[in-house]
């Protein structure tokens, strides 16, 4: 974490990031450490990483950074686990995508609503004659704005994606993993330095 | 379409390569080493068991009366013989009563194998018959599981599976074989073992200026205090750790798992932490300087109230699970590593030392919990027998050679302070869970662990009626197991609770039971009991003596109590002696 000043019994959003290996039942495996803990995930992202077979994991939670180092190490210590990093808001840059319903009949005749879209930054994906499909990415309450400008003119749906995270201090996995993939290997991927006190916990 | 295809399959064009995986699966169990597997037949895992009766030869399979009493059995094994310890089952209810086992395997680091039989692939899901969703049930139960489908996965699967349970922190696996999987006809290349995956790192590489910082610390310590575990015997550390306990001149004290990394009789080792531990060793956590614990996970047991645990000392903390470095206690100096690896490391670079005076410290407090509590519990001049006694005299005739398996409850407390172990590996009991009905299947299988050894099961009467049906798997196997039975007609331990600190209001631990000579008897194992202290030694010596198993029923004394005591809530230092 580059971030090395978080108190610890301190409630605050954390952003968990996990590679693990492609496998059946490691998504229970994963979440049942929070559940064990009576710990809500607020939200979470699975998909496939830049490298092939390895899946990357965005896990939101509330939690104080006490329960978070506990938590990834014990996620980490899964056998299909490849790295765990937990970052504050401060470490990452993230977004949630979100998709909007609306009449194309109030979008057409009103053009206040025109005018907040754009201000939202909201782009149209899909336009029928009977409804249209706004698309907009952001921060939670950028998204929820959205919501409650449109809710007045009939929002038909809406959904949320899960929150997508880049730890701004991060150098990818790609060189990581070759270490991973050695039978002995190197100090880089034995990372002791967890341990550490002073230094970055859990750095890249 | 998966049934059509294994009957298609199963009608063989034979090659000398092509064998089911229920042969592979035995092939490579035997290519691991396994001796003795612990198992129940069913529906699902009939194929296994059709292949296994052609390697009756070369496999031994012992009959249990019920899964559970597999996973103990297993458990007893692998704690004895330091092997993994190897399960079948079948799916469904057989495999759901793996459950408890394998919950105790995981807490208490126990290496398992268990295979569990899995209806068809192509009924996966359909809630077919004896069908249960048996790797998502034993998720948080396992080090690792996984379901087998095709037959071309098992030897990779198994040899992941032994690598796993027997490396790093070992642990539980479970591996679920589909029905069609075990029939299917495959080309099947040998036997690789595993010895690498790169998502898992069981030994992390030691870092040396911790392991600097640590010998720097224990060298000015004026005070300092070793607390052991069983990371030190299953790191086979044994004597990795007596060079370093011997050099830095440290007084010890064991956790309940780690009984017998020493010798009881070692000066250094100064007794049992912990709830039901020495008077010293709880005290002197509270005053010592420097705390250094090997392989061990500090359980709330052992540390009593968290916020008032060793606040005075620093704390080096020698582990190979990095989850477990800071979860519970604050290490000042976490020395990640096999301690294997990493005590001689630390053994070079501390001071030789004698610490006298600290260690008299030990002494005094021993002194005083020896007359005001062990001796009139081992040496009783009148009223009742006592748990304490019986042990004692056991001690005795044993000479600490024996391996004690005890079960949960009063009896094992008092087993486990009392019974003297020259050896490593002696000491089996359920640390972690505490499942009561642990002791009688983990004797039968600490027994095949160690043929040459004399196994006591040291059992309550309670815990004795939750898994007595293995006397069913002693008779069958002609396992040699010293059954003894301290009976004090009483659910004692939640009795004694009851009465501390529930007014003496008694709720449902007045326990009847059975005749259990007569118990005995009937499966053809002999027996006695006893309620008369001149009784005591000579049925000892008969139980010791006797050619096979024997149970001997000791009557004791119905209201006595476990002290020491740190009632819960209470810091170690508050230890009552009474």
């Amino acid at each position: 974490m580059s971030n090395s000043n978080i108190e610890t019994n301190q409630q605050q959003e954390f952003t968990i990031t996990v590679y693990t290996e492609n496998q059946i039942g490691i998504l229970n495996r994963i979440a049942i450490i929070f559940s064990r803990r009576k710990i809500n995930i607020e939200s979470l992202n699975v998909s496939p990483s830049e490298i092939e077979h390895i899946h990357r994991f965005n896990i939101l939670i509330t939690e104080t950074e006490e329960v978070v180092r506990k938590l990834a190490r014990q996620i980490e210590k899964q056998v299909e686990v490849l790295k765990v990093y937990y970052n504050t808001n401060e470490d990452i840059i993230w977004q949630e995508l979100a998709l909007y319903k609306v009449p194309t009949d109030t979008i057409v005749e009103k053009v206040l609503v025109e005018r907040l879209l754009r201000e939202n930054g909201a782009r149209a994906v899909v336009i029928r004659k009977d409804y249209t499909v706004f698309e907009t990415t952001g921060h939670r309450e950028e998204t929820d704005k959205l919501i409650e400008v449109l809710q007045p003119f009939g929002l038909i749906e809406f959904v949320r994606s899960a929150r997508v995270a880049i730890i701004k201090d991060s150098e990818g996995f790609n060189s990581k993993l070759r270490e991973f993939e050695r039978i002995e290997p190197g100090k880089e991927v034995i990372e002791n330095e967890f341990l550490d006190k002073e230094k970055n916990v859990f750095t890249m | 379409m998966e049934l059509a295809q294994a009957e298609v399959t199963t009608q063989p064009k034979p090659t000398t390569t092509q064998v089911t995986g229920s042969v592979a699966l035995l092939e490579g169990l035997i290519a691991e080493g396994t001796e003795v597997v612990f198992g129940y037949p069913g529906g699902a895992i009939m194929p296994i068991y059709d292949a296994l009766y052609d390697y009756k030869e070369r496999l031994q399979h012992i009959l249990v009366r019920h899964e559970q009493g597999a996973t103990h059995a297993g458990q007893g094994y692998a704690r004895t013989s330091g092997k993994v310890g190897v399960v079948f089952a079948t799916s469904g209810p057989g495999a759901t009563n793996l459950v408890t086992g394998l919950a105790d395997a995981q807490i208490d680091s126990t290496p398992l194998v268990c295979i569990t039989g899995q209806v068809f692939a192509h009924l996966l899901g359909t809630d077919a018959f004896q069908e249960t969703d048996v790797i998502n049930i034993t998720t948080p139960v396992t080090k690792w599981n996984y379901q087998v489908t095709d037959a071309n996965e098992i030897p990779a699967a198994l040899a992941k599976a032994f690598y796993i349970a027997r490396s790093g922190r070992p642990g539980p696996v479970l591996i679920d074989i589909t029905k069609n999987a075990q029939m299917q006809l495959f080309d099947y290349k040998g036997y690789v073992p595993c010895n690498h995956i790169r998502s898992y790192r069981p030994k992390p590489h030691v870092r040396k200026e911790y392991v600097e910082e640590a010998a720097a610390l224990i060298n000015s310590a004026k005070k300092p205090f070793i607390l052991f575990g069983q990371g030190v015997l299953l790191g086979s550390a044994e004597q990795e750790f007596k060079a370093f306990v011997e050099k830095s001149g440290i007084p010890a004290a064991w956790t309940i798992l780690g009984a017998g990394a020493i010798p009881t009789d070692h000066p250094l080792n100064v007794g049992m932490l912990g709830m039901h531990g020495n008077y010293g060793p709880n005290v002197q956590t509270n005053s010592c300087d420097v705390l250094i614990a090997i392989g061990m996970r500090f359980d709330d047991r052992v540390t009593g109230r968290l916020d008032k645990y060793a606040k005075q000392a620093k704390v080096i903390h020698l582990d190979i699970d990095p989850a477990e470095i800071d979860k519970n206690v604050k290490a000042d100096v976490p020395v990640w590593g096999d301690c294997k690896e990493t005590l001689p490391l630390l053994t070079e670079l501390i001071d030789q030392k004698k610490h006298t005076e600290w260690l008299a410290e030990f002494r005094a407090f021993d002194k005083i919990e020896q007359e005001q509590l062990i001796q009139p519990e081992l040496n009783p001049q009148s009223g009742e027998m006592t748990m304490g006694e019986v042990i004692h005299q056991l001690n005795q005739l044993t000479k600490g050679e024996a391996i004690i398996v005890s079960d949960v409850g009063q009896h094992q407390m008092v087993a486990c302070r009392y019974a003297q172990f020259n050896n490593t590996r002696s000491n089996v009991t359920s640390g972690g869970l505490g499942t009561m009905g642990f002791g009688l299947p983990a004797a039968i299988g600490a027994k095949f662990g160690t043929p040459d050894r004399t196994v006591v099961a040291v059992i309550g009467d309670g815990g004795f009626q939750m898994t007595l049906q293995e006397l069913g798997t002693i008779m069958q196997s002609g396992v040699d197991v010293k059954i003894m039975i301290l009976n004090n007609q009483f659910l004692g331990m939640v009795r004694q609770w009851q009465q501390l600190f529930n007014d003496k209001r008694y709720s449902f631990v007045d326990i009847k039971s059975p005749d259990f000579v007569k118990l005995a008897e009937s499966y053809y194992i002999s027996g006695k009991r006893i309620s008369e202290r001149e009784d005591l030694v000579a049925a000892l010596e008969e139980m010791l003596q006797h050619k096979g198993s024997y149970l001997l029923e000791v009557m004791v004394a119905q209201e006595h109590n476990v002290f020491p005591m740190v009632p819960q809530g209470c810091s170690v230092s508050e230890i009552r002696l009474k």
